[in-house]
């Protein structure tokens, strides 16, 4: 009950948000963000998997979407559709080659991977080396809704973001979830009991990487740019963050850390410049240019402290209670 | 004397080349192997404390006009000393959690480490010039040998086969060896296994620190300097697998080579080409080149 009403409150939140004054451009980076960390966060909370290469999907996605709106001219849903489809091919070559390897392995090898791609977007054509594609054009939506208007885009935007959400509950808590979390809590007991747990893990990280693409393209097509900072190590730094502060293995989570992280670094310079003026030490006011610092030590801080995340540590103080 | 077209004086000087970077993959990879062994953490900082090991150096330089030979050995130390701080203040907390935690720890220093240079340096290069004792370059005959590259070959290997040697040889060695295998026995013999825990990971800060040193004359030194090498030394670690001493120094020398070469071949694929070896790698022998199936 609480649950549903909380699901509620969520949604009219979110089809409230720009009438009440928010940045829909705020709003959208946010959404887009909250994708990623939630397929993200289908590897780490709910297999036990840690990719340190999730960048390469948001990346990759966002590059083909652009191209393909941009360059060959295809409308939006086609745009995005490729956006996606080039993320699970992806998804199968990186989960094809890092299942094979476990545990910490798992995520060197996803890392060097998506430094791999990184590498070839810096070279290749097609994305425009250090420049990036600029300007791409939103279009129309099936020919018909104008994608130019925010608002438009915005709503647009949600719809896809609930039903992608709901498609993230339905996955956990299928049969097939259940399965992902045998094998997050002991794998040898999952092999034991029958289960080829490396198809399993395979298809968890196409489904991820799927997800992450969808978020990829739908960032393209919103700011209509895509840059090699998308694909670089540190975006998927970002998402391990964002899903470590909201709490991994809960589904609100990574929608909390992914707004409250893009919060903070949309908000840094001003956090900075009150807190100079608070303690009278100048070098706040630089704060905003020290994102990078500001989120190591919140890694640290989360890591030493509060490996439940936010949702995960509320969660945690609720269910004494109602028993 | 042309080889496939390429003059020998440039495929050798590339060769050298290859071998220096390759001397900094093996004592990276090296002190990774070694860190992770005792702590099972997979230290993310590594690549940042190589930044620091150059970065102390040329600071010693330019505040107190400490030069380079004075350098090789501060620079580690006072690293290593930096490192028993991290493991004292921040590590020891987490090594009875999932190593996932470890990475995770340590890749948070790094960007804080990094992000603190990169705010009072910025992220343009320093320049540091070679030791006079080392500068210019000897004529080999049939190629000219710059002095300074054969020097970080030279002093690397050195500092590659002592630890080698430290670890599989002597009793020190064995109670490190031991203490992998099985702290707590080791504790209920007597050995202060938290003491040798955190020297350990001193050590291996302070070999990072040292190829740090070595690369300070012959890499732009910047705040970031760090980033590609961590990411490279990682794919170098599948590659070798952490569980050799060995097979980390004679990896990351192989691969190093390799690169020189691809730079020679095929230059555009030479930013890409260990991650290549590294999917070959994965797809052949899993496990990797020296490690063992479970």
């Amino acid at each position: 009950m609480l649950k549903k009403a909380l699901y509620g409150l969520l949604l009219i939140a979110l089809l409230a948000a720009p009438l009440l004054g928010v940045y829909p451009l705020f709003l959208m980076k946010v959404l887009c963000y909250a994708l990623f960390a939630a397929a993200f966060n289908l590897l780490i909370g709910y297999t036990g998997l840690l990719s340190f290469g999730h960048a390469a999907f948001l990346g990759l996605a966002g590059y083909t979407t652009g191209y393909a709106i941009q360059t060959l001219g295809l409308s939006p849903e086609l745009g995005l559709l490729a956006g996606v489809a080039a993320s699970l091919l992806l998804g199968l070559v990186m989960g094809l080659l890092a299942i094979r390897r476990q545990g910490i392995y798992f995520a060197m090898i996803t890392l060097a991977l998506a430094q791999l791609l990184y590498f070839v977007f810096l070279q290749a054509p097609f994305t425009k080396g250090e420049d990036g594609l600029q300007g791409i054009p939103r279009g129309k939506l099936f020919g018909l809704l104008d994608l130019s208007h925010d608002l438009t885009l915005y709503y647009v935007m949600a719809c896809v973001m609930v039903l992608a959400f709901l498609l993230i509950v339905r996955i956990v808590h299928s049969p097939f979830g259940q399965i992902l979390t045998a094998i997050k809590e002991n794998e040898p007991r999952a092999i034991s009991l029958g289960y080829d747990t490396d198809r399993f893990k395979l298809l968890v990280f196409i489904l991820s990487a799927g997800l992450a693409g969808l978020a990829g393209s739908l960032k393209a097509l919103v700011l209509g740019f895509e840059t090699l900072g998308d694909a670089y190590w540190t975006t998927s730094g970002l998402v391990i963050l964002m899903t470590l502060v909201g709490g991994m293995g809960t589904l609100l989570g990574p929608l909390v850390g992914a707004f409250l992280i893009i919060a903070l670094e949309d908000r840094l310079g001003d956090i900075g410049q009150m807190l100079a003026s608070l303690t009278g030490v100048s070098w706040f006011a630089s704060l905003g240019e020290s994102v990078t610092i500001v989120i190591g030590l919140i890694f640290i801080v989360c890591v030493l402290l509060f490996r439940r995340g936010i949702v995960g540590e509320i969660v945690a103080r609720i269910k004494p209670l109602r028993v | 004397m042309d080889i496939f077209g390429i003059p020998l004086q440039a495929l050798l000087s590339q060769l050298l080349l290859g071998l220096v970077n390759g001397s900094f993959y093996a004592i990276l990879s090296l002190g990774l192997a070694v860190i992770f062994g005792l702590l099972n953490v997979v230290n993310f900082a590594h690549g940042a404390t190589f930044m620091l090991g150059a970065m102390v150096t040329w600071m010693g330089f330019s505040y107190f006009g400490i030069g380079y030979w004075p350098m090789l050995i501060l620079s580690p130390l006072v690293v290593g000393l930096f490192g028993i701080v991290l493991e004292r203040g921040l590590l020891r907390w987490i090594y009875k959690i999932d190593q996932l935690y470890g990475l995770l720890l340590t890749f948070g220093l790094t960007l804080v480490i990094e992000g603190l240079f990169r705010s009072i340096y910025g992220s343009s290069g320093q320049p540091y010039d070679v030791p006079a004792l080392l500068s210019g370059a000897t004529n080999l005959g049939f190629m000219y040998l710059p002095n300074y590259r054969a020097w970080v070959v030279l002093a690397s290997l050195t500092v590659c086969f002592s630890t080698w040697f430290v670890i599989e040889k002597t009793k020190l060695g064995a109670y490190l060896r031991a203490g992998t295998e099985n702290p707590k026995l080791v504790g209920a013999f007597g050995i202060n296994v938290p003491l040798m825990v955190m020297l350990t990971y001193a050590f291996g800060m302070g070999l990072a620190a040292f190829a740090g040193v070595l690369a300070a004359p012959v890499i732009q030194i910047s705040p970031l300097m760090g980033q590609p090498m961590i990411i490279t030394v990682f794919a170098v670690v599948v590659i070798g697998g952490m569980g050799s001493i060995m097979g980390s120094i004679l990896t990351g020398l192989m691969l190093g080579v390799v690169e020189g070469l691809t730079r020679v071949f095929y230059p555009e694929a030479s930013a890409t080409v260990v991650f290549v070896i590294m999917v070959l790698v994965l797809l052949v022998k899993p496990a990797g080149l020296f490690g063992k199936e479970k």
